[in-house]
């Protein structure tokens, strides 16, 4: 096994005819999405390159999965943009991406022409219409190797710029057999799949899929602001298993939406991305008591996850739930501060080592050093950690805890946010005078602090073109003068502690 | 009308929910706001929005919001 076509071209020889992968307008069989993708391959493969990033453009539909196994067919590896996001922010990755091809299709063929890049722009529809060429893609497919990259997802940076994590093969090999195995994942499986493919969470159900020949149901976006819709759907195709983020659970209970209608096949729960609050969790379980529930845990650099827990026991709404121990074929490491391993109860940085783990960051290899490190613990040969920046510690049960983030990074409905970049994405406005970005943990929410005329409206106006919907902060708050800290510089703690008494 | 006009410029700043009549089509409103903007509707006017009422076209615009919260208050 050194590539993953290797698993849609065998699950293609057992299920061809089952659907692979469906959204409400359009459903693909594993046959058809190998033809597909082959067709892509060829295309893409005649530009005659090798592990260069080839980024697709597309809503998430069954075709644009089959752009991504194009690009995989094809020798290289891709980069999914999100297809929502500002023309600004692409151009920002592209800056450190430098794309050697776009695939995107009529609908985004007027915004793939306002991309700075030098690579040659591949329309969907075009593609499709290729020949494959199956004497260069199988000669491409020999001189592959487990350790080529298959795809990067970009996430937030500090100073403003996006970093790109790069996946090898081989961590996805690694980690879907975790997947597979842990949670009896089998031809049998509908995935209701929540999470944008620009998010590693829905690597997991993705590559499940290809694996197992399950069937991956996209639920439209839309459908999480109607709940009732949203069972209807679930129900209408069969949906047994979900891999969400605690928001999106968390708005089913919101609702109280399974006291209408029940989910009549959902019997497998997993969510990842931040932290579930138990009382969510609660009500899930009183309505669907026999299902199994799952918390799961890691960054995009180990793939996806690190370390889960299966659901157990009871847990008050107060309480939080523990992320468990390391997954299958890879280990965690607690270390403190002084670089050896905490003892039980004891805080830590929580180190990954193992297959899962990234190649590192594209074309940073500054970020790339600060995390992927030397485990400490051995000074006999190279073995790479990386360090997630989280605090953890053990407790009575041999269970990890998570504690919090070492740095401003923060998750918010499941995304992994600098501050840092929301606070960039405003000095463009010229009358801001200074601003800072807080996170307000217990009511899950990004405030934003800032010191200068300017209305909200037009702060607003420049802001939204230069950061996604989920950065954007949930409050603005305009002051007559930032506190500041002895040091000089604006007291963050003081603002997140005292900032509702600006409003 | 006025005061759901009010509701869903504090929720959303910047956009003229007078006007709007595709709240949801346009992706103005997302999953996050629609919870926010059904608590906000039933704690100003003392109703229960419940799941039921919860489909896309009774928030497309404010009229249509509206005529939902007055439909809810005749049935008390």
């Amino acid at each position: 096994m050194k590539n993953i076509l290797e698993y849609l071209e065998r699950t293609e020889k057992k299920f061809g005819d089952k659907i692979a992968i469906a959204d409400d307008a359009d459903a693909l069989t594993f046959s058809a999405l190998t033809d597909q993708a082959k067709r892509i391959g060829t295309r893409v493969g005649r530009l005659g390159m090798k592990n260069e990033p080839v980024a697709v453009l597309m809503d998430k539909t069954p075709k644009c999965a089959a752009a991504f196994l194009g690009v995989v067919y094809s020798g290289n590896f891709y980069v999914v943009i999100d297809s929502f996001m500002p023309v600004d922010r692409i151009n920002k990755i592209f800056e450190t991406l430098q794309p050697k091809g776009l695939i995107t299709d009529s609908k985004y063929e007027e915004k793939a022409k306002e991309l700075v890049f030098s690579g040659e722009t591949i329309l969907m529809e075009e593609a499709l219409q290729t020949e494959a060429d199956m004497q260069m893609l199988d000669q491409i497919r020999k001189r592959s190797i487990d350790a080529d990259p298959l795809y990067a997802l970009f996430t937030s940076g500090s100073t403003g710029m996006p970093k790109g994590t790069v996946i090898s093969h081989r961590a996805v090999i690694a980690y879907s057999e975790w997947v597979e195995n842990t949670f009896a994942i089998d031809e049998h499986t509908v995935f209701g799949s929540q999470t944008p493919f620009y998010f590693s969470m829905s690597v997991t159900d993705f590559y499940s899929m290809l694996r197992t020949g399950a069937r991956l149901q996209i639920i439209p976006k839309q459908l999480f602001s109607f709940p009732m819709q949203l069972i209807e759907y679930m129900n209408r195709y069969r949906v047994n298993t979900i891999y969400w983020v605690p928001s999106a659970l968390g708005l089913v209970a919101n609702w109280k939406a399974l006291d209408y209608a029940s989910l009549e096949f959902v019997n497998k729960i997993l969510f990842a991305g931040e932290v579930m609050p138990v009382r969510h969790l609660n009500y899930w379980r009183k309505k669907m008591p026999d299902a199994f529930y799952a918390n799961l845990f890691g960054p995009t650099e180990t793939t996806d996850i690190c370390t889960y827990y299966v659901v157990d026991r009871e847990f008050a709404d107060e309480d939080s739930l523990p992320i468990g121990n390391a997954c299958s074929n890879c280990d965690v490491l607690v270390l403190t501060e002084e670089g050896r391993e905490a003892k039980p109860g004891e805080e830590g940085e929580l180190c990954v080592r193992g297959s899962f783990l990234a190649e590192g960051y594209y074309s940073n290899p500054e970020k790339t050093a600060e995390v992927f490190t030397q485990n400490p613990l051995n000074s006999a040969y190279p073995e790479r950690i990386y360090r997630t920046g989280d605090l953890v510690k053990y407790n009575d049960r041999g269970e990890l805890i998570y504690i919090s983030r070492k740095d401003f990074q923060i998750k918010h409905m499941g995304y992994r946010i600098e501050l840092g970049e929301i606070e960039a994405s405003a000095w463009g406005v010229e009358k801001i005078k200074n601003c800072a970005c807080i996170f307000d943990e217990a009511e899950d929410k990004i405030i934003f602090i800032y010191e200068g005329r300017v209305k909200k409206n037009e702060l607003m106006a420049v802001m939204w073109k230069k950061i996604p919907t989920y950065m954007q902060p949930n409050e603005l708050i305009r002051v007559k003068s930032m506190p500041y800290n002895a040091n000089g510089k604006i007291d963050r703690a003081y603002l997140k502690k005292n900032y509702k008494t600006y409003l | 009308m006025e005061k759901i006009i009010e509701i869903l410029e504090e929720l959303k700043p910047g956009v003229d929910f007078a006007k709007e009549e595709h709240l949801i089509d346009d992706h103005i409103l997302e999953s996050m706001m629609m919870v926010q903007l059904v608590a906000a509707l039933n704690d100003e006017f003392d109703i229960e929005i419940t799941p039921r009422d919860i489909v896309p076209e009774n928030f497309q615009s404010a009229k249509a919001i509206n005529e939902m919260v007055e439909r809810l208050l005749e049935d008390e």
